[in-house]
């Protein structure tokens, strides 16, 4: 079954209530085409193990990446994704379109 | 995100209740206000537009940004009558996210064997629509065509403002319908505001088609437009 944005909060809630580190990330603007709409969430835990989503699968690996920075230092992030050219083939959105997104750590 | 903020917030999704987290996005301070709370909050007009839209976004408040994320209870689909249609309608429901009830008096159609894993309910809707407290952001589908059955259960969609009401029958059917709801009272309006005959005109034909388009209807209605929070003062009708 796929994972509705209240599941995600709830798993998030769960991960950290078992003593995991945890991090909320959230799309908090798009420009253009983008695939997830604002406020949608992916969850971290520390350990790399995801639930959500904040685009078609195409930034999920940077997010998450940025994400374990951010559980372990405790700052927040604010990550940018526009169109992939190739150097960013890794976390470019092929869709053409732009998204921030905010990433922080359940504390 | 502070533990505390997210429980709560998870604390309210459960109960049913909206709810907007308020983000400073430089330095990341944040706040939890409850629905009830907005008309008091300095961000009043800002929070009470968020959650008539339903939908998260970026502000601005005294040369600071900060990001609402908005949380309106999860929409739910409620079903009267467990006929062919619904059987088709209920795992097409699940699969697109939404929570699905069924209620049906006739125990004949209300059976496990009918429904595997849909939550069931074999009770006349007037004794069991109080427990499920129909809202703003339940959709209810009417699928007998049995006015005992079908019209107290459309009679609480009504007055609970549900952000769909469908129901089947011909336009025949439809036109008696109308005038009992008028003769108990209901306003135009608000009759108005129930979709019949139900569904897309897809050309459905079969039941698992006619599922097909009451549950694009009901995205349709959910997503076209912003969730009536602005729905027009129901009239002293009965409940």
């Amino acid at each position: 079954m796929l994972a509705s944005d209240e599941d995600i909060l709830a798993r998030a809630e769960e991960w950290r209530k078992a003593g995991k580190g945890v991090a909320i990330a959230t799309v908090t603007e798009t420009w253009g085409s983008a695939p997830r709409p604002v406020g949608s969430h992916l969850v971290i835990d520390e350990d790399g193990n995801f639930l959500g989503s904040v685009s078609g699968g195409c930034v999920e690996g940077e997010v998450v990446s940025e994400a374990m920075d951010t559980i372990g230092d405790g700052k927040p992030r604010m990550l940018e994704f526009g169109v992939a050219d190739e150097a960013a083939w890794r976390v470019g959105l092929s869709c053409g379109g732009r998204i921030r997104v905010y990433v922080e750590k359940v504390d | 995100m502070r533990l505390d903020l997210l429980s709560a917030m998870n604390v309210e999704r459960a109960a049913r209740r909206a709810c907007v987290l308020v983000t400073e996005l430089e330095g990341g301070a944040q706040r939890l206000v409850l629905a009830q709370d907005v008309e008091r909050d300095p961000l009043a007009e800002q929070l009470d537009a968020a959650l008539r839209s339903g939908k998260s976004g970026a502000i601005e408040h005294e040369g600071r940004a900060c990001f609402l994320t908005v949380q309106v209870p999860p929409v739910r689909i409620v079903v009267i009558g467990a006929v062919h249609i619904t059987q088709a309608l209920a795992p097409m429901a699940r699969l697109a996210g939404f929570d699905l009830t069924i209620i049906d008096p006739r125990t004949a159609f209300a059976t496990p064997e009918r429904f595997p894993d849909v939550k069931l309910i074999a009770e006349w809707p007037q004794n069991a629509l109080p427990a499920i407290a129909p809202d703003r952001y339940t959709a209810m589908a009417f699928f007998t065509h049995d006015p005992k059955i079908d019209d107290p259960g459309l009679e609480a969609a009504l007055s609970a403002e549900c952000f769909y009401v469908g129901a089947l029958g011909s336009r025949k059917t439809h036109g008696k319908r109308v005038e009992r709801l008028k003769e108990k009272g209901f306003a135009d309006a608000q009759i108005a505001r129930i979709r019949a005959p139900v569904g897309l005109d897809i050309g459905a034909v079969s039941p698992a088609e006619i599922a097909v388009s009451v549950l694009g209807e009901i995205i349709l209605a959910l997503r076209k437009k912003p969730l009536r929070a602005d729905a027009p003062a129901r009239a002293g009708a009965a409940t």
